[in-house]
C-alpha cells in the first residue's frame, strides 16, 4: 500500500550549516515582491513549522527541474533570493493544481498563486545561490517501503535508533502514512516518557513499539485511565510494567473491555482474586486476546477429557499457556498421553508441560522408551520416569539420564521410526 | 559467503505423521535464519557538500565543505532481512503418514531434482504388515471392513506369493523397457537383471523380499521405482488376500532414494545451514557421477543402483 505523504518536515538541525529559519506561508506572502505567474511546474518555496498545517500532497506534473530542491530550510538570505532572483532554495513542496487548492488548509490563496511567475532555468544567479541549491534526488510521493523517506524524516531516524523495526512496520496497512504524519517532538515524545514512567525499558522501546505502534496516536489521557484502572485492581508497578511489555496491545483496550475481561476469567475459572491476578501477570495476552478459543478450550478439557473443575484450575495456575494452545494439538497430544501411554488423569494434573510440548518430541522418546524397555510411568515402581522429565529436558540430557543411552543410538532408533 | 554454498542436493529423514510441505518450509524457515544471521551491520554514511559554518561577520561567505552524513536507509532494521527467501525443491513426495529419506533441493540444485527424475532410480522401503484384518485404506487406522484368522499363514507361503509377484513386474519392467530382446547384448543385460524402463510407467517392483515373519506382524523389503506410498500398501492389502488371510500395513519406511541412503539423511535436529552446507558438499560428487552415465550412456546400456536382492 502506497504511503503518501501528509506532512513534511525539516530536520536540518544537526547538519553543520547555518541555522535556517522555518518559513511558514504567510511570511513568505509578505515577501513577495515581484509579481509572478502561477506555473503548473513552479515551485513555491515554503516550509512550515512541525506543528502547522499539513499540506496535501496534490502531486501531479513530476517533470523535475534542476531548480527543485529537497527539504531544506530556506535560508534567511532565501527570503530575498526568493523575491529577487526567483531561485527556489527552499523545501520541496509542490504546487497542486489550482482547482486542488481549495482542498488542503495552506495559507496561499489564488490571487498569491497568480502573483508568482515562473523561474526559468536560464536565469542568472549569484554564487551564493548557487552555493545553497542542493540538488538532492526528489522524494517519491507515495512508495511503498519507508526506506525512500528516512533520511529525510527526523521521526523516523529517532525510530529507528530507538530500535523500532520499519521494515515490519511498513507492511502494514495504514503504518507508514502514520509514522510519517507524526512529529517526534510533539506527538511521540510524550507517549514515550509515559511508557517509561510505566517502567519500560530503553531497550524494550523498540520492540514494544513495532508490535503496538498504534498506541503513538492515542490520546494520553486514555493511557493514564487505564493505567489507573489496573492500579486500581491491585496491580503493583512493576507488574504493570511486565504486562505491558509482554503483552503491547494492554494499554490499547478500553478500560471496560479489560475490566470484562477479567471478570470473565474470574467467573470462568472459579479462582479468587489474586489468584487471577498472578495468571494474568504471567499471561497478559490472555487479556489482549479473543475469548472464544479460551472457551473452547475450558470445554475439550471438561468435557472430552473428563478433568474436574479443581483439576483445571491447578493445571491452568501451572501452566497458563494451555488455556490458549490450539485445540486439534490438544487433543491429539492428549489422545497419545492417555491411550498410548496410559497415563492417567491425576498424573497429568501433575504435570500440565505436556500440553505445552510439541507432540512429535513426546512420540519419539516414549517410543525410545519403550524400546529399550524403560518406559516406566506409574510413580508406585521403580525407574519411574516424571512426564516433565520426559518433555522438558533437552535431548543430551534425556539420553544420558532417562534412557541411559548415547545420542548416536537416539539417532539411530529415530532414523527406524 | 553461507548462499553461495548452498547449492545442491541433501537428504532429510521425514518423520511419521509431518506433511512434506511443512517439512520444507521449515527447512526454508531454518535455512533464512541462518544466512540472516550472517552479516553484521556497519552503520554506512555518504558524502554530502553542505554549507560551512561561518563566523558572524557581516558578509557571510558560503563555502561548500564535504562532511560525512549518517544514512540510515540501509539500516536492517530500515531495509529488512538480507534474504527473504531461499528456493527449496522437493524430490520424490512422502506423504503423512510414512517416514524416511527425502530429497530435497537448493538453490540450483532444483535444476538436478529434474535430472535425477529423469534418470529413474530406484527406491527402496521397508514395509511393515499386520495379518488379520483389512481395512478401508489398508492401514490400521482406518475403517475396518473385515477381520480374518492367520494362523495358516507361514512363511513359505508369504515366500512364494512374494515370487510371483516379483516375476509378474519383471516382465512388466522388460515390457517397458522397449528393449527389442532379440539382440545378444540386450538378452545378457536381462539376464544379469540391469534393465530399467526409462520412461512413465505404473508402479513396478523391482525386487521384493521378507525380512522378518512373526505373525501377526511381518516386515518386507521392497525395490520399487514409480511408485506412491498408497500403491505399496495396497500391494500389503492383496499379499493378505492372496494368503486367504487380510493384511494392513503399519509402516511405510523409505531407506533409499537413488543415490541418498539413511546414512545421509538429516534429523530434525540436524535442519540447520552448516549440518546442510556439509551434507551437501558429502553428496555432490555421488550425485554428479550418477548423473553422468545418464547423459553420456545411450538407449542400449543401462544401469541399476542397487540390485535387486533375490
Amino acid at each position: 500500500m502506497p504511503i503518501l505523504y501528509g506532512k513534511w518536515l525539516c530536520q536540518f538541525s544537526r547538519y553543520p550549516m547555518k541555522i535556517r529559519n522555518f518559513i511558514i506561508i504567510t511570511q513568505i506572502r509578505n515577501h513577495f515582491t515581484r509579481p509572478r505567474k502561477t506555473n503548473l511546474h513552479c515551485l513555491l518555496a515554503l516550509s512550515q513549522q512541525s506543528s502547522g498545517s499539513f499540506l496535501h500532497w496534490g502531486f501531479k506534473n513530476y517533470r523535475t527541474s534542476s531548480l527543485w530542491n529537497s527539504s531544506q530550510a530556506p535560508s534567511s538570505n532565501g527570503q530575498e533570493n526568493i523575491s529577487a532572483q526567483g531561485t527556489h532554495p527552499t523545501s520541496l513542496n509542490e504546487l497542486p493544481l489550482k482547482t486542488e487548492v481549495t482542498n488542503f488548509d495552506s495559507q496561499i490563496s489564488l490571487e498569491e498563486l497568480d502573483d508568482l511567475s515562473p523561474i526559468s532555468p536560464l536565469q542568472q544567479i549569484s554564487e551564493e545561490d548557487a552555493v545553497q541549491i542542493v540538488a538532492e534526488p526528489p522524494l517519491p510521493p507515495a512508495s511503498f517501503t519507508l526506506r525512500d523517506y528516512v533520511d529525510r524524516s527526523k521521526t523516523l531516524q529517532k525510530l529507528v535508533l530507538l530500535g523500532v523495526n520499519l521494515s515490519k512496520l511498513e507492511k502494514r496497512p495504514g503504518a507508514g502514512n502514520l509514522l510519517l504524519r507524526l512529529d517526534f517532538e510533539n506527538d511521540i515524545q510524550k507517549i514515550l516518557l509515559f511508557l517509561k514512567d510505566i517502567g519500560v525499558e530503553d531497550n524494550q522501546l523498540g520492540a514494544f513499539l513495532t508490535k503496538n505502534y498504534i498506541i503513538l496516536s492515542e490520546d494520553l489521557e486514555n493511557l493514564r485511565i487505564r493505567v489507573a484502572y489496573l492500579e486500581s485492581k491491585k496491580f503493583s508497578k512493576t507488574d504493570i510494567s511486565r504486562m505491558v511489555i509482554n503483552a503491547p496491545y494492554l494499554l490499547s483496550f478500553p478500560v471496560d473491555r479489560l475490566d470484562n475481561r477479567l471478570g470473565f476469567f474470574q467467573k470462568e475459572l472459579g479462582l479468587d482474586v489474586q489468584k487471577t491476578r498472578d495468571l494474568v501477570i504471567r499471561l497478559p495476552r490472555l487479556l489482549t486476546g479473543s475469548l472464544e478459543p479460551v472457551k473452547e478450550n475450558m470445554k475439550v478439557y471438561r468435557l472430552q477429557f473428563g478433568f474436574k473443575h479443581n483439576e483445571i484450575q491447578h493445571m491452568v495456575t501451572r501452566i497458563p499457556k494451555i488455556l490458549t494452545a490450539s485445540k486439534r494439538k490438544l487433543t491429539e497430544t492428549f489422545d497419545y498421553v492417555h491411550n498410548v501411554m496410559h497415563i492417567p488423569h491425576h498424573l497429568i494434573v501433575k504435570f500440565p508441560q505436556v500440553f505445552n510440548s510439541k507432540l512429535l518430541r513426546v512420540k519419539e522418546r516414549n517410543s525410545f522408551l519403550t524400546y529399550l524397555g524403560r518406559a516406566q510411568y506409574d510413580p508406585q515402581k521403580p525407574n519411574y520416569i516424571s512426564l516433565d522429565k520426559l518433555v522438558s529436558i533437552p535431548d543430551e540430557e534425556f539420553c544420558k539420564e532417562i534412557a541411559k543411552a548415547s545420542l548416536q543410538d537416539f539417532e539411530m532408533f529415530l532414523k527406524t521410526l | 559467503m553461507g548462499w553461495s554454498r548452498l547449492h545442491g542436493l541433501f537428504a532429510v529423514y521425514k518423520p511419521p505423521g509431518l506433511n512434506w510441505k511443512h517439512l520444507r518450509d521449515t527447512v526454508e524457515l531454518q535455512l533464512l535464519k541462518g544466512l540472516n544471521s550472517e552479516k553484521q551491520f556497519t552503520p554506512q554514511e555518504h558524502i554530502r557538500f553542505l554549507l560551512a559554518p561561518t563566523e558572524g561577520s557581516e558578509r557571510k561567505e558560503l563555502t561548500l565543505m564535504a562532511t560525512n552524513v549518517p544514512v540510515l536507509s540501509e539500516h536492517p532494521l530500515v531495509r529488512g532481512p538480507n534474504y527473504t527467501s531461499v528456493k527449496v525443491g522437493v524430490g520424490h513426495r512422502l506423504d503423512v503418514k510414512s517416514s524416511g529419506v527425502l530429497v530435497l533441493g537448493v538453490g540450483h540444485g532444483n535444476k538436478l531434482l529434474t535430472d535425477i527424475y529423469n534418470a529413474h532410480l530406484t527406491k527402496d522401503y521397508t514395509v511393515r504388515g499386520l495379518l488379520g484384518k483389512a481395512t478401508d485404506d489398508f492401514t490400521d487406522e482406518g475403517r475396518l471392513i473385515e477381520k480374518t484368522t492367520y494362523d495358516h499363514v507361514t512363511q513359505e507361503k508369504l515366500s512364494r506369493i512374494l515370487a510371483v509377484i516379483q516375476g509378474s513386474h519383471q516382465k512388466a519392467l522388460v515390457m517397458h523397457s522397449n528393449l527389442d530382446l532379440k539382440t545378444q547384448e540386450a538378452y545378457e543385460m536381462a539376464v544379469k537383471g540391469l534393465i530399467r524402463p526409462m520412461c512413465k510407467t505404473p508402479m513396478l517392483i523391482t525386487g521384493i523380499r521378507c525380512l522378518q515373519f512373526a505373525p501377526p506382524e511381518f516386515l518386507l523389503e521392497i525395490q520399487c521405482m514409480h511408485e506412491t506410498q498408497q500403491l505399496l500398501r495396497r500391494v500389503v492389502h492383496e499379499i493378505g488376500l492372496e494368503l486367504k488371510s487380510a493384511a494392513v500395513c503399519t509402516q511405510v519406511r523409505r531407506t533409499r532414494d537413488g543415490v541418498f541412503t539413511l546414512e545421509d539423511a538429516l534429523l530434525r535436529t540436524q535442519w540447520d545451514m552448516h549440518s546442510i552446507q556439509k551434507s551437501i558438499q558429502k553428496v555432490t560428487p555421488r550425485v554428479e557421477a550418477e548423473l553422468k552415465k545418464y547423459q553420456t550412456v545411450g538407449p542400449a546400456q543401462r544401469d541399476l543402483v542397487g540390485h535387486p536382492a533375490s
